[in-house]
């Protein structure tokens, strides 16, 4: 295929997904399975976390912590990463949807970037003796946490929603260099907080025992960032349907 | 080129003429820096080792003071219509006006640190570094505030909002800045660091005029 047939087949499967009333029944027949995986998902994690994963030799009961706190930090990340992309997309091909959807779930994005903070600061007192420290990782996630709430506030503060979106997606996208700071700044800068012990591919420096937990609780994050994300898109939608047809009867 | 540097010349008479932008940017910048001693106690040796901190951080906030005028007047007064018609492109126009900002409140404050530094007794060693990392910074700050000021325009609290969007944005520039000039106090190379504010003025200067035009675009549509 030429590049611009390509393009074109892309534009079209784009707009097939980006058309509301598709959309509403794709999330309609999703939602119930992504719920319960959700519940079950998290049932099953918290029990392996809390319940049957051995503790730390070292750290004892708080290293528990790490099954909330590593998938939150995973998904405060992911979610940017996601409403950067869908800016882009909306920026590209404007979709009303891609900008509802960043503005549905920057809060959950915000959401699980306080919890990532918070446990880490309940993690880092008996560990590190200190609530905080300015360490280049933990500085950067609360830097992150700045840009959902400037996000959050930039889209709000127009009187014209379709105006706060478009501004806001702009933002999304100027804020994306703090991405990979982020995620490099272990590596880059040799700091308190503990380089990645997962990632690395072949030989995690994770036991098995302690992994598992951890995958399990991720996947439960993520199926309900899956849920929380297309019921606050679907009332988004259902809201933006309210205004115009407010607008439409004030203009009557 | 013709039509930037007339934008430019235009938006520096405005300011000049009105003389309030670059005098309100640099007597901040002194005032706020003159309330440390105030509030922390005269000893010499507490105030130079705060004094690069504190400087970039006065600096800083002294930059973000005018930078939410910066598109806003012309947003008004329709003036912004028009150079979005003009046949120079939109973010020609943006870089034009982030050159005149940064002629007008970066480059008095860098002029004014060194008196700053000199007042909290920084070691004189630290001065070059001082004034060549608010020569790289400052620049980056109002890249970077401009895109802010273009997205805020017409927003309700533009100003609160528009530091809640920047300030995050300007802390690299502000650890780099701050961190060049710890570096040279304490015998440490400061190259990487200002190599490093370099770097970030490189990709803020094709990109930051693109997110503003894209931004003014949205607040003309």
């Amino acid at each position: 295929m030429a590049l611009p047939d390509r393009m074109a087949y892309l534009t079209v499967a784009m707009h097939r997904f980006a058309n509301p009333a598709r959309f509403q029944r794709i999330a309609t027949a999703i939602l119930p399975w992504s719920a319960g995986l959700t519940v079950l998902l998290l049932a099953a994690g918290l029990y392996l976390g809390l319940v049957a994963s051995p503790a730390d030799y070292q750290q004892g009961d708080t290293v528990r912590i790490m099954y909330i706190h590593v998938p939150s930090a995973w998904m405060a990340l992911f979610i940017y990463a996601n409403m950067a992309l869908a800016s882009a997309v909306g920026f590209v091909w404007r979709h009303p949807l891609a900008d509802l959807f960043c503005r549905a779930v920057a809060p959950v994005g915000a959401g699980f970037t306080a919890v990532c903070l918070i446990t880490g600061s309940l993690w880092g007192e008996p560990m590190w003796g200190t609530w905080w420290v300015w360490d280049a990782r933990l500085t950067s996630v609360l830097i992150l946490f700045f840009l959902y709430l400037g996000y959050i506030a930039l889209v709000n503060a127009f009187d014209d929603p379709v105006r706060g979106l478009k501004a806001g997606a702009i933002l999304v996208l100027v804020g994306v260099v703090n991405l990979p700071i982020i995620k490099f700044s272990v590596d880059w800068w040799n700091t308190l907080h503990q380089p990645a012990s997962v990632s690395r591919l072949g030989r995690p420096a994770l036991d098995p025992a302690m992994l598992t937990p951890l995958m399990v609780m991720a996947a439960a994050f993520m199926a309900y960032f899956v849920t929380l994300a297309l019921l606050r898109t679907r009332a988004e939608l259902l809201n933006r349907r309210i205004q115009v047809l407010q607008m439409a009867r004030g203009a009557s | 080129m013709r039509r930037f540097a007339a934008l430019v010349r235009r938006d520096l008479r405005l300011s000049l003429r009105a003389g309030t932008d670059a005098t309100t940017a640099v007597m901040f910048f002194v005032v706020t820096v003159a309330l440390f001693p105030l509030a922390i106690g005269p000893e010499s040796t507490v105030l130079a080792r705060i004094a690069a901190g504190v400087i970039w951080v006065a600096a800083l906030l002294a930059s973000l003071l005018s930078l939410e005028r910066l598109f806003a007047n012309d947003y008004e007064d329709g003036g912004l219509d028009l150079l979005a018609l003009s046949p120079l492109p939109l973010e020609a126009a943006a870089l034009a006006k982030v050159a005149a900002h940064w002629l007008v409140t970066g480059v008095p404050l860098i002029l004014a640190a060194p008196v700053l530094a000199l007042l909290l007794d920084m070691p004189a060693g630290g001065f070059a570094v001082l004034m060549a990392s608010l020569a790289l910074g400052t620049p980056s700050l109002s890249l970077i505030g401009a895109a802010g000021a273009a997205l805020t325009l017409g927003a309700r609290r533009g100003g609160v909002l528009l530091s809640l969007l920047v300030l995050p944005l300007f802390v690299p520039v502000l650890i780099f800045g701050a961190g060049a000039i710890d570096a040279a106090l304490h015998g440490v190379a400061a190259r990487p660091h200002l190599l490093l504010l370099g770097g970030f003025l490189a990709a803020a200067l094709p990109l930051a005029p693109i997110a503003a035009a894209a931004a003014i675009r949205q607040a003309l549509s």
